[in-house]
């Protein structure tokens, strides 16, 4: 809504261990972030499956970087080896 | 309403008048698809706004408000952002039934409602203080341009009064 918000959308539910465990890494490497919580019913996240092609969450949209990605040991991964050195390139 | 008896009175309310620029918040702002912590300052930066404050979903006083807000066709001109204590989860399934094109905050402690000076603590329900129907239209900087809030419980809206000011303003 404004230039100033967080280039990581993280689209989550609710109590999601596998989501709270991205929030986790998220906030390890002091990463801004918007929260986006969707439905518990699969079938009402469309909104997920439009970004990221599937409904399931977590999943991450990276403006910095372009990248969408879904599953939190992907994503984990992803913004260790992103941003746990100094940042992005 | 002609009842034929009393309806309720509610205390004077201390709410932002014409003129005033209406407070601030955050809470989370429940759109169709998702929701997501926003302030009212960056909502209000989109466009003329009416703000409504309504009781808590599922009252018929929150379908009334809402019916007639869908059939006065309000949501052409302005954005139609709503705020109740109810969770995001029962805003959702509002926003699938009625109140068509409106985003709806969730305040569940009635921080905003105190703020606003609009809270109802209710009788028969205890400990919870929910939000009096009130309308405020706000431009984009959040000067309140039209401000009504219900003095009697239950009051409604005046829609058409509602009607001038956004063709007035927005």
């Amino acid at each position: 809504m404004s230039e100033s918000d967080p280039q990581i959308t993280l689209y989550r539910l609710q109590a999601c261990p596998f989501c709270e465990r991205v929030v986790r890494v998220l906030d390890a490497l002091d990463l801004d972030y918007e929260s986006r919580f969707v439905e518990p019913m699969h079938s009402d996240r469309n909104v997920v499956k439009r970004v990221s092609g599937k409904r399931s969450v977590p999943a991450i949209v990276d403006e910095t970087t372009g990248v969408t990605m879904s599953e939190s040991a992907n994503i984990v991964e992803y913004l260790e080896h992103t941003y746990d050195d100094g940042g992005a390139a | 309403m002609d009842l034929g008896f009393e309806v309720t009175d509610l205390p004077a309310s201390d709410h932002p008048e014409p003129g005033d620029v209406a407070p601030d918040f955050t809470r989370p702002l429940v759109a169709p698809e998702y929701w997501a912590d926003a302030s009212l300052s960056a909502v209000v930066a989109e466009g003329p706004t009416l703000l409504v404050f309504h009781p808590m979903d599922g009252a018929f006083p929150t379908t009334y408000m809402w019916n007639a807000i869908d059939d006065h066709g309000f949501a052409a001109d302005v954005q139609l952002i709503g705020v109740s204590v109810s969770s995001p989860y029962e805003h959702t399934d509002l926003l699938d039934e009625r109140a068509a094109d409106a985003r709806l905050f969730s305040d569940p402690d009635a921080g905003v409602a105190a703020a606003y000076g609009v809270e109802n603590h209710l009788d028969g329900m205890a400990g919870v203080t929910e939000h009096r129907p009130a309308v405020f239209l706000l431009d984009s900087d959040r000067t309140v341009e039209y401000a009504w809030v219900a003095d009697e419980w239950p009051a409604f809206p005046d829609y058409e009064a509602v009607a001038a000011a956004i063709d007035a303003h927005a």
